[in-house]
């Protein structure tokens, strides 16, 4: 690389550094002091974009009313921030985080619907900042003056946060909170307007940083998913909550990005590689490799012990006769489906989804709930047993059956190199490795055109000549679900089960029983890997294909709503939060325009209605005793 | 030889020496009191014991085999139980089940898939409630017990395996003083009965004196005085740190 090359990519990584801290700072500070993983940041960063858009394309002509427009654009989200807090999240404080966390995904529903209303489905892109329009030279190369303005504007901030933060009283109280909430509280601050102002301006700042890229790249209705990604990472690697933290990471996993631009195409051992390719993963692996090594973050501090005790919980029990009879009831219906689906094909077709879906959310399931490991990137596992079927009927020429049987045990190979470093881990920082995971496979399949087709995917997976009828094939699916749902809750309830349960509920009286705990979850996790796998290896055949886009993070999101929603108590609920995920989501897709956002504003009633989920709500109903 | 062997056990935190050159033993059959003021080290040296920390120099022999830096559930195999200072139980199980995990553990069928748990082992679970008087209440929730009652059913699940050794960390605190004379009861009728050796912390002089066969004293981190009862509550040095010394 020449040294040209080298300074121009360096100064791009710069710049690409300002924005990512912007974006990843809010989050950590909203999470430092909230405990609120926001999901709902990486809209924020989106809608500054196009609020932007608007204010420049109006009032930007001149330096001055850029500049203003910047602002305001930022202090606008900020508004809607602080709105998104007052109405929604100040009634979840208490709810458990995983409730939280869907609350603030169906919010990333809403305003990505919203920003589709208002501004429409096309890119915009902005006009370029007046007066900074053109580029310097830099050892003989072009660069954009605006880019070396946005380069400033990151330590900028650094700067104005340090001097908040260790100046102001405001600043002292956020402190204080991110090391110890109740002590805070316990001191008589009213905590109420310290996390308003806090979600406030975090939203400022991430509405900023999209703001400031609007002359760079275009506004885009995709990008809030991206975002946030990226914003998650750059907060583990740094350390939740601390914000030099944050800043040293943006700028490491930018540069690291910026260099493999820079490198492009080579060889290695005779090998030729593309570094280009490598950009979408690096972060991930970046993250991987902090996670595993430093838990919890580059300038972050092992978390404090917390001091609420774990969410009580019903015991599991085996099913009464009475649930052993609405079992059988469905089970019949389900059985007799295909006599009435004839009428409605589209049933069938359905049916099949819903199948699949149940099989993915009950395997999702096992690990999060009595296993405790909330992963967010299940998909992984959906993806490993779609790819592995796919690929050994494309490429070794299996027959479908053979390639759906050695569907779990790809899957499982997954989670068994996965799951040893993940199960190491807990809550938020097992969350973001197992998404690491994730985004790895995806990028894989999305990069790897000579093996995985690419983008494309894998096309012409048919199912084998008896099963080519629909109905033929929504025989086996469901045969494999109940068999894979049945098998999972019988392991849950065995002893096996138990350990799970115990390693969850208490490591220190596990540990001190004979229990090993690592190993327990890390069998926990291949298991619930394998069935995962079949899932994904009954889907690929169902849809003739697997792409990346059906294994991406929108999979492991909607995996951890169906669980969610269904109520993670209880053994049913992944089941019933399953279907009715799936069946509301085709239902609404298919009627409304904004499906995204009627799907949102229905995870918010169900999440404020049912707090203990679908499954688990009906539960109560009928069990009224707990004790 | 004694039940419990530990030489010149030591543990330091930074600067700061938590435990130093501790040495003593626990014999069967006895009950002996380890006490000292607060941050004397003996919550370290009992975490040392059991496996949760690794000493930093010492040994510990438990029925004359090293157990020096094993894992707790090692530790735990080899016969010795622990109770916690803050109950440590499994809140999403009921009262038995909580016991039956212990068990299951012990006759090493934890790893089974398929056999159904709460059908295992629910005489011997019975059994152990009765013992420290939680049988009525085995079928509750664990997590809607009361403190006294959680202290009671920890006990229950560390006598799971039959140790030989049951090191119980303040087993009497934050419980009403009625609930702690029958605790300590229960305790040294097992001691009698099963012929084994409690180690136990406590603040509570009144138990300690009631009950303890022996005690040793623990002061910033080193041992100062071991004997029967009446012998170290006349201990200068021990009256020095309890009362306070005369100016």
């Amino acid at each position: 690389m020449s040294p040209d090359a080298f300074a121009v990519q360096f100064l791009n990584g710069l710049a690409s550094a300002s924005t990512l801290f912007l974006i990843a700072v809010g989050l950590s500070l909203i999470f430092g002091v909230t405990r609120i993983v926001n999901f709902a940041h990486g809209s924020f960063y989106m809608l500054g974009i196009f609020v932007a858009y608007s204010l420049v394309t109006r009032i930007g002509d001149s330096p001055f009313g850029f500049w203003v427009s910047m602002l305001l654009a930022a202090l606008v989200v900020a508004i809607v921030g602080l709105l998104v807090e007052l109405v929604l999240l100040r009634r979840i404080y208490q709810a458990p985080e995983l409730f939280q966390l869907l609350a603030t995904f169906a919010v990333v529903l809403i305003v990505r619907d919203a920003t589709l209303a208002i501004w429409g489905p096309e890119d915009l892109l902005g006009p370029r900042a007046p007066g900074l329009k053109g580029s310097v030279d830099i050892l003989g190369r072009q660069f954009p003056t605006y880019d070396l303005v946005l380069i400033c504007i990151g330590p900028a901030v650094l700067a104005a946060l340090w001097f908040v933060l260790t100046r102001t009283r405001f600043g002292v109280l956020i402190r204080a909170a991110t090391q110890d909430r109740d002590m805070v509280g316990a001191l008589g601050v009213n905590q109420a307007w310290l996390f308003s102002g806090v979600f406030a301006l975090g939203a400022f700042l991430a509405a900023l940083g999209g703001a400031l890229q609007l002359p760079r790249e275009p506004a885009n209705l995709g990008i809030d998913l991206v975002a946030i990604g990226e914003a998650f990472v750059v907060v583990v690697v740094g350390g939740m909550g601390s914000i030099p933290g944050a800043f040293l990471a943006a700028f490491i996993i930018a540069e690291i990005k910026a260099m493999c631009f820079a490198i492009g195409q080579t060889t290695l051992f005779g090998v030729s590689f593309s570094f280009s390719k490598l950009t979408l993963v690096v972060e991930f692996l970046v993250m991987a490799a902090v996670l595993i090594w430093r838990p919890w973050g580059l300038m972050g501090r092992p978390g404090a012990a917390t001091r609420n005790a774990a969410e009580i919980e019903v015991p599991l029990k085996p099913a009464d006769a009475r649930t052993r009879k609405l079992g059988w009831v469905v089970l019949i219906a389900l059985v007799l489906l295909p006599l009435v689906g004839t009428a409605f094909p589209y049933t069938i077709v359905l049916s099949i989804d819903i199948l699949v879906a149940v099989l993915f959310a009950t395997s999702l399931h096992f690990i999060m709930g009595p296993g405790g490991m909330h992963s967010f990137g299940h998909a992984a596992y959906f993806g490993l047993g779609a790819y592995g079927a796919g690929l050994l009927v494309k490429q070794l020429g299996w027959p479908m059956e053979g390639a759906l049987a050695a569907a779990p045990v790809a899957a499982a190979v997954g989670a068994l190199i996965f799951g040893w470093f993940c199960v190491r881990l807990s809550g938020v920082y097992l969350a973001m490795l197992t998404l690491a995971f994730a985004q790895i496979v995806w990028s894989i399949a999305f990069q790897w055109d000579e093996l995985t087709g690419g983008s494309n995917g894998i096309v012409g997976l048919w199912p084998a000549e008896w099963l080519s009828e629909k109905w033929a094939y929504y025989y086996l699916t469901l045969t494999l679900t109940v068999a894979g749902v049945l098998l999972l809750w019988r392991v849950l309830l065995a002893p096996f089960g138990y350990a799970l349960r115990a390693g969850r509920d208490s490591p220190l009286r596990a540990d001190a029983i004979g229990i090993d705990v690592f190993h327990t979850q890390w069998m926990g996790f291949v298991l619930a890997g394998a069935v995962c796998g079949v899932a994904g290896g009954l889907f690929a055949f169902s849809k003739g294909s697997i792409a990346p886009e059906a294994i991406s993070v929108g999979r492991s999101i909607d995996g951890l709503v169906m669980v969610l929603l269904g109520g993670i108590q209880t053994l049913s609920g992944p089941v019933v939060g399953a279907a009715l995920f799936t069946w509301l989501q085709d239902l609404i897709a298919r009627e409304f325009q904004y499906w995204r956002a009627a799907l949102g504003f229905t995870i918010l009633v169900l999440v404020l209605a049912f707090p203990l989920g679908v499954a688990g709500s009906i539960k109560r109903l009928f069990v009224k005793e707990v004790a | 030889m004694s039940l419990l062997e530990v030489r010149g056990l030591s543990k330091a935190f930074g600067g700061v020496r938590a435990v130093a050159n501790v040495t003593f033993e626990v014999n069967a059959g006895e009950l002996l009191a380890l006490i000292g003021p607060n941050g004397a080290g003996k919550s370290t040296c009992f975490n040392m014991l059991n496996g949760q920390l690794t000493p930093d120099a010492g040994a510990i022999a438990f029925e004359g085999q090293s157990i020096t830096g094993m894992k707790p559930r090692q530790v735990w195999r080899r016969g010795v139980g622990r109770t916690f200072q803050i109950t440590a139980t499994f809140s999403s199980m009921t009262v038995r089940e909580n016991v039956q995990v212990a068990l299951l553990s012990h006759h090493g069928r934890l790893k089974s898939l398929f056999t159904r748990a709460c059908d295992q082992f629910v005489d011997e679970a019975n059994a152990l409630l009765e013992r420290v008087g939680m049988r009525p209440q085995a079928e509750r929730p664990c997590s809607v017990l009361a403190y006294g009652d959680l202290k009671r059913l920890e006990l229950a699940v560390a006598l799971a395996n039959k140790p030989r050794l049951l090191l119980m960390d303040e087993p009497t605190a934050g419980m009403a003083p009625k609930e702690r004379i029958a605790l300590m009861a229960l305790a040294a009728d097992i001691v009698r009965t099963d012929n084994i050796g409690v180690l136990f912390t406590e603040h509570d002089m009144d138990v300690v004196f009631a009950h303890a066969s022996r005690m040793i004293v623990l002061n910033r981190g080193e041992l100062i005085a071991a004997g029967a009862p009446a012998a170290v509550r006349a201990d200068p040095e021990v009256q020095r740190i309890y009362l306070g010394s005369r100016h």
